[in-house]
């Protein structure tokens, strides 16, 4: 095969890149590989991008980089780099600008400084020449967003800004060609750099959120191994699934699509689905739902749903439908548009009219009117909320909760009610033996052999607990499980077992579902008892929310039994056994009483509910389904971060309104001397520069607010 | 006035090839990373590249 044809490029996402060493561990293993041209890793979006030849499959990189240590995900590498390219394209027009904006005000400041005559026509020609061309670079994302919105007969901030910054322009381009004593382009153009450093913060913000997310994106269940009818098999993508197909399912698999079991028993885990934390056992003619993981033993499955028609689908087109009524929402600065930009005009017209009526000719008019529109051009309002939502988001990043846009914080600070999951969000979704297990050195061993040996959430609970004391496990021998009864063996000749309490003949104590018994040889069983952990700061979590007026409840998919201990020790209203679909009923029904829902969840179950909400947030912990759907993402093993947001979205909500008073209170100090015709550019220079370091300075002190 | 004319264009090179070089190294994907430059010099023996 021709080597110069077959160049072939491919991305995975990394997400296990930590440090240098892992950057050059995988570069210089990938390296080597016959076929591969180049290899690097990228850092800050934790991916590595590989020009490789036909020679090798994108497969077998993928497994080269597995066999690094690494595990690799492949991505569909259209979207993310379009993402990009908006950032790229305003990074280059804010150069663009800032390269006008340095040379056109040193020209500016020489005329200020007294030159006159031919000295000050050649700077005024110069400053043309700059400024024309940066303003038509520059000002494109201004004037495409300004069109856009007029064609669809609205209005936004970008309306006023491009009428004034075209209008000063072209103006002034007039006044230099007559020989006047006033151009604008220091103003047109540096008006253009500060509002382009806005725009740029508020892309680079969304940029780095999205990474941190798309870094953790996986696919649930990418495929199964069918069965022929020949008795062969073969592996399929879940997309290519068919009804009627036989599935094999492994034990530690996830089943790819619905179906009904042919043949086997095992039991099921289905807490990504329904948040239920207890496996469920299923034997043939049960039905298994697509997203759920098989734990113990091989099944084989027929198919009856596949692709976009199993349940886990379906909560995929609700979580669509839940989230359009998400997109009607229109953020601060363009409501503040909505009432801004009509006032402008309306001034800068009516100066116009006034001065033409006392008779000061149309060209003096003008000029007057094209000094309120720059006065007045939203330079301060433009920065006002993008730069103290950055600065916010920065904070909590450095707390560990990421915010996915500024719009998220507008829509948490107005949250007034909180919903959250049990499972995972509330507590920590791992289950801990309660007290200390009153079992003998030996029996541990016996015990962490028994329970390494099953993939049930309640052994490797105790696996992980034991291995954690350092226990060594004993030599456990003819290990056998008993689907939805417990996994036995022989130790040094005496059946050893673990299990249901029943099966072993112990007596169940309260809460029968949450233990399990232990045997060796005659003895009495031992009854080890667990339960799925609280958060530790839950509590004070919960108590500080109620405070701040948001109103705590739990909604859980999970069973009475198991979430009402936790509401009691909580202290908060509680509603359990809820599907996906009541769960957003719940929130629709809030939301129609005007409350504005924030939802904390992290299970598949709980993706609509996060997309229906006003707004939403998931613990890092949370599947992919949870973290693409929340508006804010926070890691770490404490629920504080819950509150921690939600007091810094109104924090900065105080600032972005502070802000807006600082810049309307300028205009109204500066809009007199401009309809007065009293404004020169380099006043105009001077009002617009004070008031951006204003609400720059004043968004700097949301700096600490995550703490 | 004579001194003008040599200062103002040798200004405006200046500006125009810094300008320049940021957006050669955009697009040539140098700021795509800043996190991973920032770690890279811990990397003892990168090769070539």
């Amino acid at each position: 095969m021709n080597d110069a044809v077959a160049s072939e490029h491919v991305e995975f996402v990394l997400p296990g890149v930590k440090c240098a060493a892992c950057i050059a561990k995988i570069e210089n293993g990938l390296r080597p590989i016959p076929g591969v041209r180049d290899a690097r890793v990228n850092f800050t979006s934790k991916r590595v991008s590989i020009d490789h030849s036909s020679e090798v499959t994108a497969e077998a990189l993928r497994r080269a980089i597995g066999e690094l240590g690494f595990d690799a995900e492949s991505v569909s590498a259209v979207a993310p780099s379009a993402d990009r390219a908006e950032s790229t394209a305003l990074l280059r027009a804010l150069a663009v600008a800032g390269f006008g904006a340095m040379n056109v005000m040193l020209l500016s400041v020489s005329v200020w400084a007294g030159a006159s005559g031919p000295t000050r026509d050649l700077f005024h020609w110069l400053s043309a020449l700059i400024a024309m061309p940066t303003v038509a670079y520059a000002g494109r994302p201004f004037f495409k967003s300004a069109w856009a919105a007029l064609r669809r007969r609205r209005t936004n901030m970008d309306v006023p800004i491009s009428i004034g910054v075209v209008l000063a322009t072209v103006l002034s381009l007039f006044e230099t060609i007559v020989g006047g004593p006033h151009t604008y382009f220091d103003g047109a153009v540096s008006l253009l750099f500060f509002l382009l450093v806005g725009r740029y913060l508020d892309c680079a913000m969304r940029d780095r959120a999205r990474d941190g997310v798309t870094a953790l994106m996986r696919e649930t269940a990418p495929g199964a191994t069918i069965l022929l009818p020949g008795g062969n098999t073969a592996w399929k993508r879940a997309a290519d699934l068919e009804p009627g197909m036989r599935m094999l399912v492994a034990a530690g698999e996830r089943f790819a699509a619905d179906g009904v079991v042919e043949e086997g028993e095992s039991t099921v885990d289905c807490s990504l689905v329904t948040g239920e934390t207890l496996p469920e056992a299923l034997s043939a003619g049960g039905t298994a739902a697509a997203g759920t993981l098989n734990l113990s033993h091989p099944l084989t499955v027929r198919v009856t749903a596949a692709g976009d028609r199993t349940s886990l689908a379906e909560i995929m087109r609700m979580m669509e439908a839940a989230g359009q009524s998400r997109s009607l929402y229109v953020r601060i600065a363009d409501r503040a548009a909505r009432l801004y930009a009509p006032a402008v005009h309306a001034l800068a017209l009516l100066s116009f009219g006034g001065w033409m009526l006392a008779g000061a000719g149309w060209h003096q008019s003008l000029l007057i009117a094209v000094a309120v529109l720059i006065i007045t051009c939203p330079c301060a309002l433009g920065l006002a909320v993008p730069v103290a939502q950055v600065v916010a988001a920065g904070a909590l990043m450095r707390r560990g909760i990421l915010v996915k846009d500024g719009s998220a914080l507008e829509r948490l600070a107005e949250a007034n009610c909180v919903r959250l999951d049990k499972t995972g969000t509330v507590t920590r979704g791992r289950l801990q033996p309660i007290g200390s297990l009153s079992l003998t050195p030996d029996e541990k061993q016996a015990v962490l052999a028994l329970a390494r040996a099953s993939l049930h959430p309640l052994s490797r609970a105790l696996a992980a607990y034991l291995e954690g004391q350092q226990v060594m496990a004993a030599p456990v021998e003819d290990l056998r499980e008993h689907p939805g009864l417990g996994i036995e063996g022989r130790l040094r000749g005496a059946r050893v077992a673990l299990g249901r309490p029943s099966w072993l003949g112990a007596e169940a104590g309260e809460g029968a579902t949450l233990q399990v018994a232990f045997v060796s040889g005659g003895s009495t069983p031992a009854l080890l008892r667990f339960a799925d952990e609280i958060r530790i700061d839950a509590r004070d979590t919960i108590e500080q929310l109620a405070a701040m007026g948001l109103d705590p409840a739990i909604l859980s998919g999970d069973r009475q039994e198991a979430v009402k201990p936790v509401a009691q020790a909580l202290g908060t209203p509680a509603l359990a056994e809820l599907m996906p679909a009541d769960k957003v009923n719940t929130i629709a029904l809030l939301q129609a009483a005007a409350r504005r829902v924030l939802m904390v969840g992290d299970g598949l179950n709980d993706g609509p509910a996060l997309a229906a909400g006003h707004v939403s947030m998931a613990p890092a912990s949370a599947t992919d389904v949870g973290q693409s759907a929340a508006d804010v993402v926070f890691l770490g093993d404490r629920l504080m971060p819950v509150a921690v947001a939600v007091r810094a979205a109104r924090r900065t909500r105080s600032i972005v309104r502070q802000n807006f008073a600082l810049a309307i209170g300028y205009n109204l100090l500066a809009v007199p001397l401009a309809i007065s015709g009293r404004v020169t550019p380099l006043i105009a220079a001077a009002a617009m520069s004070t008031s951006s370091v204003l609400v720059l300075a004043n968004a700097l002190r949301l700096r600490n607010c995550a703490r | 006035m004579s001194g003008l004319a040599l200062l103002i264009p040798v200004a405006l090179l200046l500006g125009l090839s810094g300008l320049a070089a940021f957006l050669w190294a955009l697009s040539r994907g140098q700021y795509e990373d800043l996190d991973g430059a920032a770690v890279r010099i811990l990397i003892d023996d990168e090769g070539e590249a």
